[in-house]
């Protein structure tokens, strides 16, 4: 209903316009463009922005908190119980007080973790093959070398107390469910504990040096590589990236097998749905597509931005060239406009 | 003038067995726009039903349209009349596309009905249409049961026709 | 033949051999055409212009473009997109030029509607304009479908099924057109010939029809005025130009057309650059899928008041059922605009707002159209269910009524 007025009132607009217009003596021409322009706006206006406002309902954009509030506020919006994942993420701000001790931590993680994850850039090998790893625990369990880098840490902490709710997909794996997360809960660890390896992992990671590249290499290729590697970490275990020549870690089947559907490749993300949307999305998928097989995977920002950025590089490779040539067409097409004018009216003086 | 009328007489049947030409052209170049022979007999698709739960559909491929196959839930309201008993459970079988336009509606499990998103037609939990613009319930595709236990597409069965004609003398009694 | 004298130029050259000189008067210089004209005018002419543009960017565009529904999202949206060199240009003005074609061409139609520039000899014009108009609607829904993402699949899905309507054999004609059950590779391959070769050269041809329906009735003017056309070209080759009432095709007419296309180009490489989503959809940066429909199905805008239609009659009326109904409301708005000289039973021939009963006809018409495309996008649910057959309602009796309507006028203003 909302278009109807707006169209109303550019037909109130369009009356009073051409009478002002008119009072105004101004040329007729100039008139019947300005009435077209106002009605080509208006339905541009209404098959685009209008429209896409009515079928994508608004969200809260991004939050980088990973404080839960947000999972709070959606549970008790659907009138669900929240007392429960109130007091979790409550207990959670408690342990991210707690100072992490890297060298404590590490002991932590070499005992606890890296039975199934590879922690390569600190000489953890991995386990076993990326397909057997699918088969035993449905998906490849990531390499933690930069995790400290990628993750917010609030996030880790929650993920390492309890998965399920910190990627939040309580409705893939109930408790007391049929389906087990692969990875166990560890809130029985002590707070002290939790932020100790989180430090670790944390310092681990900053002493991963920035990924190599080609001598001379542009600040685009630059860029792309530390990028890439973001992405890598972050994305494909589950998807590929066919158009960087990119597979996914875990297999389509046992990726159907897992979460029961197959995860899309990400090539063209960036022109389907957007950066704006990929930011809303990937920071928690459920709020956009609720249901979706898709994990929170608590991204910190500066990772995000890094993983919109590469799908850009290679989604919408010549981005750079478009902008840059944009301009330069456009100033000649008014140099261009301008000799047509010119000669017109040579050529129409005679004719009045 | 018999000259005349003969030259007129010739002009006709030449263009008499000129048109008959393009006709049989024509119907050549009609025929170069059929499914192909492979297309058509890309015909049958065989589905086992064993492991079929409750209120969850299933969307098998068939000549390359989606068939709803959707295990009656025990708490689910008896559609008998368009369902198919198989062993000792109920089945809707049904062409997952709407009557409308042809999009493929989604299955809602917890109101136990179809929604399509195109045009917002909704079905039930049998297909049959209950609001918005499609026509007629969702179409049952031919097939057949075997083994007890297994459904083959394609190939009309006794349940099939059984089905179909218990649905037409519904119409005729309507 | 004629012996021919040694030639002494090569302008004379060719002149002995082609006639060059007259066929360039009768062509260009003294081929006549009104001084009262505005810039509207000119929409002729930005078509061609559009049409070479679309050409040219596709023959470039087909040199990388593989029709095979395993190769035809990447050849589009790796190959030439990231790819070829200035294939992202290429494809962003093909893609933007076939739908900004569409808004001049209803500029150019809405033009001719208002100025009744199809009545009193020029029905042969409105014809064949209608004519362009379907065989670029053919145009652009065949080019749609070759990049082979979710909604050229889905627009093709949807579009081909209407022809199930048909009574009898509307089944094994969706069947014949696709060659197969379903939208598939025999799909793709055919409508990729029909939009690169059959459509195209039909296209030339309709376009040079076009041009020559406009040489005996000529073109109308601002004010619809006749007046005698060989008086006032003499007038205008005695060198009285100024008091003339016509205007030479060349140089004068296309100077003016020339300078409304080079403004109208920057405007149009803004979109090209800056703001191509609307006529690339982001949902067709998916690859088809026929086993998954996307959230929302909706053709291109220009697609949309006639999608409106179709869809606006959605429950059953009179024991007819919505689909059969909102089938014939489709047939009738796709054929109705054809027999509008016929419609419009008022003898003058006046800009709209001239005329005491059409003007208000014309922009509850325009009105209508623009609720029936901004309607036709969105969800067609709660209230814009019934927005949207109000307005499709309403366009039909819009249609019915003009006979009498304009009946009313000619009653009002007696004969003129």
């Amino acid at each position: 209903m909302f278009a109807l007025y707006v169209g109303l009132a550019v037909a109130i607009l369009l009356i009073v316009l051409n009478i002002v217009l008119s009072k105004l003596s101004f040329p007729k021409e100039g008139r019947i463009l300005a009435i077209i322009v106002v009605l080509v706006g208006y339905i541009y206006w209404g098959f685009e922005p209008f429209a896409h406002h009515e079928m994508h309902p608004h969200v809260e954009d991004a939050s980088y908190a990973f404080d839960g509030k947000q999972d709070i506020e959606a549970l008790e919006h659907a009138g669900k119980d929240a007392t429960e994942t109130k007091a979790f993420w409550a207990s959670m701000a408690k342990i991210a007080e707690h100072k992490g001790d890297a060298v404590a931590g590490k002991a932590l993680v070499t005992a606890n973790c890296t039975g199934c994850h590879s922690i390569k850039a600190e000489g953890f090998a991995e386990v076993m093959s990326d397909a057997d790893a699918a088969v035993s625990y449905g998906v490849t369990p990531p390499d933690l070398s930069i995790a400290g880098r990628v993750y917010d840490r609030n996030f880790l902490i929650a993920f390492i107390a309890n998965p399920v709710k910190a990627m939040h997909i309580e409705h893939k794996y109930p408790v007391g469910g049929e389906k087990v997360f692969p990875m166990p809960a560890s809130d029985f660890m002590q707070p002290q504990e939790i932020a100790d390896m989180v430090a670790y992992l944390a310092d681990a990671a900053s002493k991963v040096p920035a990924p190599k590249v080609k001598e001379g290499a542009s600040e685009f290729e630059i860029s792309k590589a530390a990028n890439k590697e973001v992405f890598e970490t972050a994305c494909v275990r589950c998807h590929a990236m066919n158009y960087a020549g990119i597979q996914a870690k875990t297999s389509a089947d046992a990726m159907s097998k897992y979460i029961g559907a197959t995860p899309p490749d990400l090539s063209q993300y960036i022109r389907s749905r957007g950066d704006h949307y990929l930011h809303n999305f990937i920071n928690d998928p459920q709020r956009k597509l609720p249901g979706t097989g898709m994990p929170r995977v608590g991204l910190n920002e500066k990772a995000q931005t890094q993983v919109v950025e590469y799908m850009t590089q290679i989604g919408d490779s010549k981005k750079d060239e478009r902008e840059a040539l944009g301009p330069k067409v456009l100033i000649y097409l008014t140099i261009l406009a301008i000799f047509a004018l010119l000669w017109k009216q040579k050529i129409w003086r005679d004719l009045h | 003038m018999i000259n005349e009328s003969r030259r007129g007489f010739m002009g006709k049947a030449f263009g008499a067995v000129a048109a008959v030409g393009a006709v049989a052209s024509l119907v050549a170049m009609k025929k170069s726009w059929d499914p192909l022979p492979s297309v058509m007999a890309a015909g049958f698709t065989t589905v086992d039903l064993s492991k079929f739960t409750g209120n969850k559909l299933e969307i098998v491929k068939w000549q390359g349209k989606p068939i709803f196959i959707l295990k009656m839930a025990a708490d689910m309201p008896s559609v008998e009349k368009r369902s198919v008993k198989v062993g000792d459970n109920y089945y809707s079988v049904m062409i997952g596309l709407c009557t409308h336009l042809g999009c493929i509606p989604a299955y809602r499990d917890t109101t136990h009905d179809f929604k399509c998103a195109c045009h917002g037609g909704e079905f039930d939990a049998a297909g049959v249409h209950k609001f918005g613009p499609p026509p007629r319930p969702l179409d049952i595709p031919p097939f057949t049961i075997k083994d007890g236990n297994t459904i083959v597409l394609g190939e009309a069965g006794a349940e099939y026709k059984a089905l179909i004609a218990s649905l037409s003398t519904d119409i005729n009694k309507a | 033949m004629a012996e021919f004298e040694k030639a002494n130029s090569i302008g004379e050259w060719f002149d002995q051999r082609l006639n060059v000189k007259a066929f360039t008067k009768v062509m260009m210089t003294e081929y006549w055409i009104p001084k009262e004209i505005n810039f509207l005018w000119a929409m002729g002419a930005l078509l061609v212009m559009l049409f070479k543009l679309l050409i040219i960017t596709g023959i470039f565009l087909l040199m990388y473009y593989k029709p095979d529904v395993n190769m035809a999202f990447d050849s589009v949206n790796y190959t030439i997109m990231q790819e070829v060199g200035y294939g992202w240009l290429f494809r962003n003005i093909h893609g933007v030029g076939a739908s900004v074609v569409f808004l001049i061409i209803y500029i150019h139609m809405f033009t001719a509607i208002y100025y009744g520039s199809y009545k009193k000899g020029r029905e042969m014009i409105w014809l064949s304009g209608m004519l362009l108009f379907v065989l670029f609607s053919a145009e652009g829904f065949s080019g749609y479908m070759l990049p082979w993402g979710q909604m050229s699949y889905w627009a093709a899905y949807v579009i081909t099924e209407i022809f199930g309507g048909i009574p009898f054999i509307g089944g094994d004609l969706v069947i014949w057109i696709r060659g197969n059950f379903y939208v598939a590779d025999a799909t793709l391959t055919r409508f990729f010939m029909l939009h690169v070769l059959l459509i195209p050269v039909v296209l030339i041809g309709a376009i040079a029809f076009h041009f020559y329906t406009l040489r005996f009735p000529h073109v109308n003017n601002e004010e619809g005025e006749f007046f005698d056309y060989k008086k006032e070209s003499e007038k205008y080759l005695a060198g009285d130009k100024a008091n003339s009432k016509v205007i030479a095709f060349w140089p004068d007419f296309l100077s003016k057309d020339f300078m409304v296309i080079a403004i109208f180009m920057i405007f149009f490489f803004y979109l090209v650059f800056y703001n191509n989503g609307f006529a690339m959809d982001p949902v067709n940066f998916d690859k088809a899928d026929g086993m998954k429909t996307p959230a929302h199905i909706y053709p291109e805008w220009y697609f949309l008041w006639s999608y409106e239609v179709l869809r606006g009659f959605f429950f059953e009326i009179g024991g007819i059922s919505g689909k059969d109904l909102g089938l014939m409301a489709f047939g009738f708005a796709q054929g109705i605009f054809l027999v509008l000289p016929w419609l419009d039973r008022s003898p003058m021939v006046k800009p709209a707002n001239q005329r005491p009963v059409f003007k208000y006809w014309f922009w509850l018409l325009m009105a209508d159209l623009f609720v029936l495309t901004i309607f036709g996008k969105l969800p067609p649910t709660g209230i814009n269910a019934y927005v949207g057959f109000f307005a499709s309602t309403t366009f039909l009796g819009l249609f019915i009524s003009l006979p009498f309507l304009s009946k009313i006028e000619a009653k009002i203003v007696g004969g003129k």
